[in-house]
């Protein structure tokens, strides 16, 4: 009998949530559009970066070095400057990341000293830009002394074969995949059960839902249910496009994959629960769910920002952010094809949040109704 | 129009799609007049209302309400008229004091006008400890009958009432038709909505709305009579029959 | 304006009698501020490298040790296989192997010229470029090393001098690459865009699902006049969370503020008006507040990734640059990073001014434009 009754129950969410065809396509349309956009538009590598000249000596040998540096992917001469002066506003107004200064009597200087110098002043308001810039310089005037000495015997060199493991080409799509598809199951599904479940509860039909003979676990699960199918399918989704348009290789086992996609979903739906246990209407529930996470899940998770990059003690608070285990899980079974071996200690701290949301509301749960 | 006819509309048709919700309904209303315009669930009611208080546009057919065509002067409409839901539609999260405030001011009170007026219905209501509660605090009674009278706030000539009573016990809907009474008595016009057929029985006119159109109109006495039946309830029942 | 006052009143009471709403909106900001600032950092350090050396010369030690001698290189670990190295680099124990050849030494006596290879963990391909780049450095500085110490040993008079070009590099505005210079001022333009968002965005369809717009409908009240009061508020809320985040950035980040406040905040009330009208417009579409926040989600996410703040805006495809010309978000970090770090004047900004405020004008119009009374 009860168990009829919640069967139906599910179905009335069911209907409810694809019934609605604006929902449907913001449901499952916008996440394709980012995963899309954001696959394509984003990565933090340096191209076309923006930068100006001033040539104090204008002779063969600077000639030949602004000109490697134009042909360079990751340089465009955007101005060439004509005194020091011109510095300071072209640096305020934006239109370039760094300046390049070559000194006067400069091949002079490389025959005569045989050391030339170019100065290379960074905007490093963007310090990682900065950083990049000058290393790219650094590399290219590298080079071009390596030419220039070519008839030197070159002795004693130990050389170095560099070989990149699990993303040869260094894409940086290899990590927004995984970012980008644990932003979007964590806060589709956290953000839309705690605003539903707060929906009723401001609407006063929770109370209906609740003196009906369906165990309140029941009702809870029964609105979740449909989240969890929609989570599936976007995950489906979003793994479908990584491999499909951005070549993203599964290197380990899809339906491990998919075990730890629906636990990881589950975590974030638990959490929605939490959510909606201790706020007082969908405004509050709304305000947790999207202000209290979206910047953690962006910013502490390792989707953007290398976590060994962090202090230590953001090192630790980033332990708590479920979406970082995630992300691991997920960059591991895909880029390095391990398994369950490999990534076991990860998916129990998983389920051991899930445990502990869940434990925490309905405690939480219990007192809201005595 | 004469003068004291109050609302006239002619041939009102409002048209979703395919479906017409309101079929070139007409009748009149005086000024004073406590007109009934009853009919089931779906019968069209709440979207007639809503083209005669101006959040509605009429896809053909006139209305003229307290002397402004609603098609093309709907704001000097809503200038002249209250409204009242049966969603209860003041903020919960305000006090009582605070929805009299807001709503005096949005209709350009002064705050000396508002302050009188506040006094004014503390002692017709008996507010004293209650005026600075939350509204959320009162039963559900309470609220109604305070809804009525912030819609009554800047003495509008007509008050649109959509199922004021849903669900309030009888006592409080006895007490909340005495103020309905009080009113029309000044000379306001008062337009409801019931499903409760013994409220027809209060009312100077009634209509009666099925499948968006009126079938019947005339004084519950008159209906009685035309129909043969001792109360409206009767009337209602044996019309909706006909229809099928 | 009498009446807007009254609105304005009506809803700064109810946002702060609602208890549990004033933390979210006065104290998470500042928390996440002081926190996620810390942590937003592109730096590079403590790279785990491991060592397979199939050489154990002396040479080989030596190379060993110069890696160990820096201090970006932490935890180094020896492995006797390769296979071994690689396990550990699945597990995430290293980040670089650098495999040391049999006859190393030698090869290098002898031939002059040898090789070895470096395996690195590139799954965060920005990261692992970086990496590559502090490997390479240190084996050239211990060729030189070596060169000079054999040079100094065996005489070669035919040694030519070697030419060289070398960078000098400079970072203005921010001397020591310090991250939270960059970020602090950028996750509180993010903090303020998404609370006033959020608040605008459910503020009206809130209404709507709670009947009362239906009441304020039936009002003679101007359109313009209930929105101008509905938003003002939230109008203020951020300009409020923007000043107390500055204050932060300044006394516990110790950000320079270089440019002149007033332009601060004339840029930050255009800014916040788009984004009031952005999140209104939102509202309006909308039937209820899940949609609503839902679709502010939407737009949030892609404004804050196609900001610039965290990956550089060169970097994107042509027509994907083209579409941060719509992200508002886009030109409060640039101007803030502009007028803040750099000192940049009014004159040096107005393009960003210009457009701030034609965005303002459209959005709002386009809001007041799609909100009905009557339909």
């Amino acid at each position: 009998m009860n168990r009829k009754v919640f069967i139906g129950f599910v179905k009335k969410e069911f209907f409810h949530i694809f019934r609605d065809r604006r929902s449907m396509i913001i449901l499952f349309g916008m996440p394709l559009v980012q995963i899309l956009l954001f696959g394509f538009a984003i990565t933090n590598e340096i191209n076309n970066v923006s930068i100006a000249v001033l040539d104090k000596s204008k002779d063969v040998e600077t000639q030949k070095i602004i000109h490697k540096i134009a042909a360079s992917p990751y340089f465009e001469i955007e101005k060439v400057l004509h005194a020091e002066s011109e510095i300071e506003p072209i640096f305020k107004s934006g239109k370039v990341k760094a300046v390049l200064i070559f000194e006067s009597n400069f091949n002079k200087k490389i025959q005569t000293t045989s050391l030339a110098k170019v100065q290379v002043i960074t905007d490093a308001t963007e310090p990682n830009t900065a950083n990049t810039i000058t290393a790219y310089v650094n590399a290219i005037l590298q080079n071009y002394s390596k030419e220039i000495n070519h008839n030197a015997h070159s002795k004693y060199d130990i050389a170095i074969e560099s070989q990149w493991r699990y993303n040869p080409e260094l894409k940086s799509v290899y990590t927004f995949v995984p970012g980008v598809m644990t932003v979007i199951l964590m806060l589709v599904s956290a953000m839309m059960t705690s605003i539903s479940i707060a929906r009723e509860k401001e609407l006063g039909t929770m109370e209906i839902l609740l003196v009906s003979p369906l165990k309140p676990i029941l009702v809870i699960l029964g609105k979740v249910f449909p989240y969890i199918f929609l989570s599936i399918i976007n995950a489906i989704i979003i793994v479908g496009l990584g491999f499909f348009v951005f070549k993203m290789p599964i290197n380990g086992s899809l339906f491990l994959l998919t075990l730890e996609s629906i636990l990881f979903i589950i975590t974030a739906l638990a959490l929605g629960i939490l959510i909606s246990t201790i706020s007082n209407s969908q405004q509050t529930a709304m305000m947790i769910s999207l202000m209290g996470l979206m910047l953690p899940v962006i910013i502490l998770s390792g989707f953007i920002f290398p976590i060994s990059s962090m202090p230590l003690p953001m090192q630790i608070i980033s332990n708590i952010i479920p979406a970082k285990w995630f992300i691991s899980i997920v960059k591991a079974i895909m880029l390095k094809g391990v398994g369950i071996q490999f990534i076991w200690k990860e998916t129990l701290i998983l389920l051991f949040m899930t445990m502990i949301f869940m434990l925490l509301s309905m405690k939480k749960y219990k007192i809201r109704l005595e | 129009m004469p003068q004291n006819t109050m609302i006239k509309v002619e041939n009102l048709t409002k048209t979703f799609g395919n479906f017409t919700a309101v079929k070139g309904i007409s009748f009149d209303v005086k000024k004073g007049e406590i007109f009934g315009f009853l009919g089931a669930n779906g019968a069209g009611k709440t979207t007639a209302i809503k083209m005669l208080i101006g959040i509605s546009k009429p896809t053909r057919g006139t209305a003229v309400v307290a002397g402004f065509d609603v098609q093309t002067d709907s704001e000097k409409v809503k200038r002249n008229i209250g409204y009242m839901s049966q969603k209860f539609s003041m903020y919960d999260d305000l006090t009582i004091r605070e929805n009299i405030v807001f709503f005096g001011g949005i209709y350009g009170l002064s705050r000396q006008e508002i302050k009188q007026k506040t006094e004014q219905l503390v002692q017709e209501l008996e507010l004293e400890n209650y005026i600075d509660q939350l509204v959320i605090s009162l039963p559900l009674g309470w609220k109604q009958k305070l809804a009525f009278s912030v819609a009554m706030l800047h003495e509008p000539q007509i008050v649109f009432l959509d199922e004021p009573t849903g669900g309030v016990d009888p006592i409080t809907r006895r007490q909340f038709w005495e103020m309905i009474y009080a009113k029309a008595h000044t000379g306001t016009t008062i337009f409801v909505t019931t499903h409760y057929m013994d409220e027809a029985e209060y009312c100077d006119r009634v209509s009666i709305m099925v499948d968006g159109s009126i079938e019947a109109l005339d004084s519950p006495k008159g209906l009685k009579e035309i129909y043969g039946v001792n109360s409206m309830n009767d009337v209602f029942l044996k019309l909706a029959r006909n229809i099928e | 304006m009498k009446i807007i006052l009254f609105i304005i009143q009506k809803e700064f009471k109810q946002i702060f009698r609602n208890k549990a709403m004033l933390p979210l909106l006065f104290v998470m900001p500042f928390m996440q501020l002081l926190i996620l600032s810390n942590a937003a950092s592109f730096e590079i350090k403590n790279i785990k490298i491991g060592f397979v050396n199939h050489d154990n010369s002396q040479t080989s030690y030596k190379l060993i040790s110069k890696f160990q001698s820096v201090s970006i290189f932490s935890l180094s670990e020896n492995f006797s296989t390769i296979k071994d190295a690689e396990a550990s680099m699945e597990q995430g124990k290293v980040d670089v192997i650098v495999e040391i050849p049999n006859h190393l030494e030698k090869k290098l006596l002898n031939d002059n010229q040898t090789s070895l290879s470096v395996i690195i963990n590139a799954i965060d391909g920005a990261a692992a470029g970086i990496e590559n780049v502090y490997v390479t450095q240190v084996i050239k500085d211990f060729n030189q090393s070596i060169k000079s110490e054999l040079v100094m040993t065996s005489f070669d008079s035919e040694n030519k001098p070697y030419f060289n070009v070398i960078a000098i590099p400079s970072f203005w505005y921010n001397n020591t690459l310090n991250y939270k210079t960059y970020m602090v001022p950028g996750i509180l333009v993010l903090l303020v865009t998404m609370l006033t968002l959020f608040l605008s965005g459910m503020n009206i369809v809130r209404e709507k699902e709670i009947g009362t717009l239906e009441q304020i409908n039936v009002t003679p009240i101007k359109k313009h006049q209930f929105i101008v009061g509905k938003l003002f508020p939230f109008w203020v809320i951020g300009l409020l969370v923007l000043t107390i985040g500055l204050l932060i950035a300044k006394i516990v980040f110790s950000i320079p503020i270089l440019g002149n406040v007033f332009i601060i905040y004339g840029f930050a009330a255009l800014y916040l008006m788009v984004i009031l009208g952005i999140g209104l417009f939102i509202s309006n579409f909308t039937e209820t507040q899940q949609q609503s926040m839902f679709i502010s989600w939407f737009f949030m996410v892609v404004f804050i990734l196609m900001s610039g703040l965290f990956t550089p805006i060169e970097s994107m495809p042509v027509w994907a640059q083209r579409i941060t010309y719509i992200n508002p978000i886009r030109y409060f970090v640039e101007f803030t990073r502009m007028v803040m770090l750099k000192g940049s004047d009014f004159y040096e900004v107005r393009i960003h001014f210009m457009i701030i405020l034609a965005y303002a004008i459209l959005v709002n119009f386009l809001a007041i434009w799609s909100y009905k009374k009557v339909n």
